[in-house]
């Protein structure tokens, strides 16, 4: 496919992304960006997964346009109706349209892993980028307190905390985002430790910056790209313990369309109306599957060895 | 020597770590600690003593004291909603959940890693495809929804297997706990038919379990291999005709099994906390179980029992691998 | 490679086929053991002094003898257990029983009226949650020494403060006078507690099943007395097992793993009704589903607010589905069934009439108010439409999840806002529930009790003629349908499903009148 595309005349841009000496250093770093795109958009299943994950975004993004009823307000004497027709993955036991309230549990997700990822990314940048910037005890300090939260159990944790918080959607992603910082924290280390002793951070020591402004300004932007990348291969897992919270009742408050919180919902009626928690179940699993597809791709064009 | 006080040292202080973190999580509580202990009808003077009993009158590090003093000589505290000790109560569930790991894991394990390596040898054909997506659905099911539509499908419909709990429902509090371990129970009681209901249980959450393992095992084994097929010492065998198969499973295996028993006893760690879902929907009274049950009860000085227990599990697995991996590998000496 | 592949592979088939058609062919329960799926999480205690709760109640009906208890075939009758007869002297404060000769207890001690004074003194002196429905006779920890009184080994004598109306202190006596062995709580009492926390999670009964385990929130296991004076029961021993997903009751009872399923919902219980392996056996409880409206809180305290919620909920579309065979719209607080309970249901859904009434209390757009709710099917669904129905008016109810001891512990304490739940009569008297809504603890906890309130239902206790108490209860529960603090929803039937080949489980109007022994497994 990519092979066909270069076969025909290349458009100057991509002349240009794939220049063999780059005249600058973004020119350099677009460059290697589009190269593992193209690799990336070679591997069909990882392809298949940003489609998945495209539609969830959509759905999430249009969702009054998308879903064909009220995901909240219920009707009892439509309710448990089977698949088909106007419901076409039926009602729930309040008479709510699934489909409907699968498309908005949409935005609960996503809105979940986005939370988590602002939360979680920035405690791990600040607490690595100091460590590997400052070193000594502090980094000593630091790494091994990382270390403890990488050798704790994630799931468990996350749920000691989100029980002692209460439930409720900042309370998840809190619990959540406690637990999930460390590996966050082991890469900005990693990322300050190649930059520290740069050229160009020694210049901006020089010209008189302060320590601080070193690390907020030079050394953690240069964190960011692998972290971006850390964080998405990290959404499969976070989107699996949301939703396990939900299924325990730790996550959305009711009425607001969750799908773990739906599963559970749907278990008194497994039996005769199987649909009730068959459905959202699916949506967990295909979301899931989407981002460690991605996720799998990524793999695949950042450590080719692996691949 | 040296590496091994150190390695003593740091789990010393990962357990310490595991320890301030539950005790702040049981200072986080919103509600107030006393007033969960005592109940409702309790004067001020029950209240005040309740608080003393619990050290809530001393300074916060007196209490952290305490509270790692306690929990060192193996006193977890006392469950709010049943007045028991916590840890025998930890004690009585836990074989549960051994046995369902165990058995998850055994099962990740014998087709995991030769999965893993068929992938490896067929890297980029159709079977490396395969195998490598059924590990991602692996990852990206929801285990408690799996274990539900796994009840609907092989208990419900198709009536292949045993349903929730360990026994079938009219047994389980026949059978006496001596070790704990259903299967072995049974077996010490003599009864073979019970024995084999206990198996009959373990296989459809055992599978659950195992299908997790798997995905991760797999994957590993692959990854591993291919490092190996990638050395000289491979075309070297090969060019000297050494069948395949021996080059496989005798050369390369060889060389990555130290590191293969250290991804399976991760994999055995995370079937442990795999286990918090995985039991609420079989009725599976293991520590899960426990851990869920308390949660709904918001009984929080059980739920962080069960919380320290599983963490220092996971700990000591980890220190454990870490130890064989200096032992057997002589290459990280 | 793949030669190993395929063997492990068909090995772990193997050994699945040979498994799984092990389990087919095994007998799904005990011939002799009455398996039945409970929820039982709101047993908390085993102390007769100090049972209270739904589940725990059930128990001490099973383990115990009462002196009286309730006949449950026909609630308005008495029927004697451990007494052998009773008399009231002419001033009507003296009562005399009769202790019945050659009862045994479990231990093998023989129950006297020693065993049913220390009894009595117990449950007064520990003064635990039920101990109100002794002490409103004016026994006290002081004086129940001196009022209880052995006149010989088999004669007991009760002096109460005043003259009441004898059914009112039998139907009392039916719930609180359960016979504990002296001997044996005595030899196991610790720093003066009554035995309590060793009776807590041990037995000390002379009834038709002993205790022989118990885990809280997990399992209780009872086993036949075969010494029962009455006649050992013919099942050996029954299992109760707490299972909270009324799903999983469903699906273990349809497969035959257990022989009853206590808890099923309306829509599983029209499921079952179509099995052919499966009865379904129901009566009419004296308990109510209501939700409790805090009037501290500065919403619910305004009484058009109260009405206007009472105009939220959808009866009709609930009955018809969710309750459908477990419970019946009832809107006041004496159940059908007893002296002067009003039926009528004036209440329906009627959005626009509820914000009416709002825009009267100043809310036109509705308010936030937090709803403490019991983690079951039941209770779970019930406030998912309630929330539903209410929105549409702009009121917007917070769910707060919990388990039941856990609801239970913040409402006692007043710290909810509503809360949703059952209340059960203590006994089968109009005053049990006259008294719980309209004065203690339940108007107490919502904080709606006045000492004017209280007099009137103590004026209607006192009411010696029948026809005119009758009017007094009928005047009380108008009072409450226009500005009491609650919305009474249902009044439950309890609906067992069990398998066809169960027979002989008594349910009856109250938990403590639900019976196992005359059950049989054909």
């Amino acid at each position: 496919m990519t092979d066909w595309a270069i076969a025909v005349t290349p458009p100057r841009w991509r002349k240009w992304l794939l220049a063999e000496t780059p005249q600058s250093r973004l020119q350099a770093r677009l460059s290697r960006a589009y190269l593992s795109w193209v690799a990336f958009a070679r591997n069909p299943l990882a392809m298949l997964g940003l489609v998945i994950v495209a539609i969830l975004v959509f759905c999430a993004v249009f969702a009054p346009w998308v879903a064909p009823h009220n995901p909240i307000a219920g009707d009892l004497g439509n309710r448990l109706v089977a698949p088909g027709g106007e419901h076409w993955l039926g009602t729930d036991q309040q008479g709510r349209d699934i489909w409907s309230r699968i498309v908005y549990g949409s935005r609960t997700t996503l809105l979940i892993i986005f939370m988590v990822a602002i939360t979680a990314a920035p405690v791990g940048i600040v607490i690595g980028a100091t460590a590997g910037y400052l070193g000594g005890k502090v980094e000593a300090v630091l790494m091994r307190l990382t270390d403890a939260f990488l050798a704790f159990p994630k799931l468990v944790l996350a749920l000691a905390f989100a029980a002692a918080l209460g439930p409720g959607i900042e309370n998840a992603v809190l619990a959540i985002a406690l637990t999930s910082w460390p590996p966050y924290a082991r890469i900005a280390r990693a990322e300050t430790l190649t930059v520290r002793g740069t050229d160009y951070i020694a210049a901006a020591r020089i010209s008189g910056a302060s320590g601080m402004r070193i690390l907020i300004g030079h050394i953690m932007p240069m964190c960011m790209p692998s972290l971006i990348v850390r964080v998405s291969l990290d959404m499969a897992g976070v989107i699996l313990i949301a939703a396990g919270l939900g299924f325990l009742g730790l996550g959305v408050a009711p009425p607001q369309p969750e799908w773990g919180a739906m599963v559970s919902e749907g278990r008194s009626q497994i039996l005769e109306q199987w649909w009730v928690c068959t459905y959202p179940g699916v949506a967990i699993f295909i979301v899931s599957l989407g981002f460690n597809l991605i996720g799998d791709g990524l793999r695949d064009v950042l450590d080719p060895r692996e691949g | 020597m040296k590496a091994a006080l150190r390695l003593i040292l740091s789990v010393a202080t990962t357990l310490l770590g595991l320890l301030l973190v539950t005790f702040i999580i049981a200072r986080l509580l919103p509600a107030d600690p006393v007033l969960a202990v005592v109940g409702d009808h309790a004067s001020e003077s029950t209240i005040e003593a309740a608080r003393i009993r619990l050290g809530l009158d001393k300074p916060i590090l007196v209490q952290f004291w305490i509270y790692l003093t306690n929990v060192l000589q193996g006193d977890l505290g006392e469950s709010v909603r049943t007045g028991r000790p916590i840890a025998s109560e930890l004690a009585r569930v836990f074989p549960a959940t051994l046995e369902l790991a165990t058995l998850g894991t055994l099962i990740g394990v014998v087709l995991g890693v030769p999965l893993g390596v068929w992938a490896a040898v067929r890297k980029d054909t159709w079977i490396d495809h395969m195998v490598r997506f059924f590990g991602l659905i692996g990852y990206s099911v929801p285990i408690f929804w799996l274990g539900l539509m796994g009840l609907l499908v092989f208990y419900a419909k198709l009536d292949w297997l045993p349903g929730p709990g360990r026994l079938d429902f009219g047994y389980e509090e026949i059978v006496t706990p001596v070790t704990g371990v259903m299967t072995i129970d049974t077996l010490i009681a003599g009864d073979f038919d019970l024995f084999r209901n206990a198996l009959a249980h373990l296989i459809l959450p055992a599978s659950l379990l195992g299908y997790f393992s798997l995905a991760y095992i797999s994957r590993m084994t692959r990854s591993l291999m291919l490092g190996q097929l990638r050395q000289e010492y491979i075309l070297t065998a090969r060019v000297k005709g050494v069948p395949e198969r021996r080059i496989i499973w005798k050369h390369a295996m060889g060389n990555i099994l130290v590191p293969l028993l250290t991804v399976i006893a991760l994999s055995y760690g995370n079937l442990l906390e795999g286990s918090v879902l995985t039991e609420t929907v079989f009725a599976w009274r293991g520590l899960g179980l426990y851990i869920t049950d308390s949660i709904f009860g918001q009984d929080m000085p059980a739920v962080l029992g069960g919380t320290i227990v599983v963490g220092a599990i996971f700990i000591v697995i980890n220190m454990l691998t870490d130890v064989a991996y200096r032992v057997l590998d002589p290459r990280a000496r | 490679m793949k030669p190993f592949l395929r063997s492990a592979l068909q090995g772990s088939l193997a050994a699945v086929a040979i498994l799984a058609s092990s389990a087919a062919a095994h007998a799904k329960t005990p011939a002799d053991t009455l398996v039945m799926a409970y929820v039982i999480d709101d047993m908390i205690s085993l102390d007769p002094a100090e049972i209270y709760e739904f589940t725990a109640s059930e128990y001490m009906a099973n383990t115990y003898d009462r002196l009286v208890v309730i006949d449950p075939a026909n609630p308005s009758q008495l029927k004697l257990q451990a007494a052998e007869s009773w008399s009231v002297s002419d001033d009507g404060r003296t009562f005399t029983f009769k202790i019945r000769p050659g009862i045994k207890f479990h231990s093998g001690n023989d129950l006297t009226a020693e065993d049913v004074e220390f009894s009595m003194e117990r449950f007064v002196s520990l003064d635990l949650n039920p101990a109100f429905i002794m002490t409103q006779f004016g026994l006290t920890k002081e004086n129940v020494k001196d009022k209880v009184r052995v006149k010989d080994p088999m004669t007991l004598e009760v002096e109460l403060d005043a003259a009441y109306a004898p059914s009112f202190f039998l139907n009392c006596l039916s719930f609180t006078s359960v016979v504990v062995d002296k001997d044996l709580v005595a030899a196991n009492e610790a720093n003066g507690d009554w035995g309590h926390e060793w009776l807590k999670t041990n037995g000390a009964g002379s009834g038709p099943f002993t205790l022989r385990s118990w885990q809280p929130n997990e399992s209780l296991v009872l086993e036949a007395n075969e010494n029962y004076w009455d006649g050992a029961p013919e099942i050996k021993r029954v299992l109760v097992r707490n299972v909270t997903e009324s799903a999983t009751q469903q699906l273990l009872l349809q497969k035959g793993d257990i022989d009853i399923a206590r808890n099923l919902t309306g829509d599983q219980l029209a499921a079952v009704k179509k099995d052919p392996n499966i009865k379904l056996q129901s009566y009419p409880k004296a308990t109510l589903w209501y939700m409790g409206l805090n009037v501290t809180n500065q919403h619910l305290g305004n009484p058009d607010v109260r009405r206007a919620m009472r105009y939220l909920v959808d009866y009709d579309g609930l009955q018809e589905t969710m309750f459908n065979g477990t419970g019946i719209k009832h809107q006041t607080f004496l159940p059908d069934g007893q002296l002067g309970a009003d039926n009528s249901t004036p209440y329906t859904l009627d959005v626009a009439k509820a914000k009416e009434l709002l825009t009267k209390a100043g809310y036109p757009n509705g308010f936030n108010v937090t709803i403490d709710v019991t983690n079951k099917s039941e209770a779970r669904e019930l406030s998912a439409s309630l929330q539903n129905t209410m929105a549409q008016a702009g009121i917007n109810l917070v769910i707060k999840m919990a388990d039941n001891k856990t609801t239970l512990t913040k409402y006692r304490a007043s710290e909810h806002d509503i809360y949703l739940g059952q209340w059960g009569s203590d006994y089968q008297d109009p005053h049990s529930n006259a008294d719980g809504f309209l004065n203690a603890p339940l108007a107490k906890r919502n904080q709606w009790a006045t000492p004017e309130m209280e007099a009137r239902v103590m004026a209607a206790r006192d009411e010696k003629d029948a026809t005119k108490r009758a009017q007094m209860y009928m005047d009380l529960q108008k009072l409450q349908l226009d500005e009491g603090p609650y919305v009474i929803l249902f009044q439950q039937v309890e609906t067992i499903a069990l398998r066809k080949n169960v027979d002989g489980f008594i349910v009856g109007p109250t938990f403590d009148l639900d019976l196992y022994r005359d059950v049989v497994k054909n």
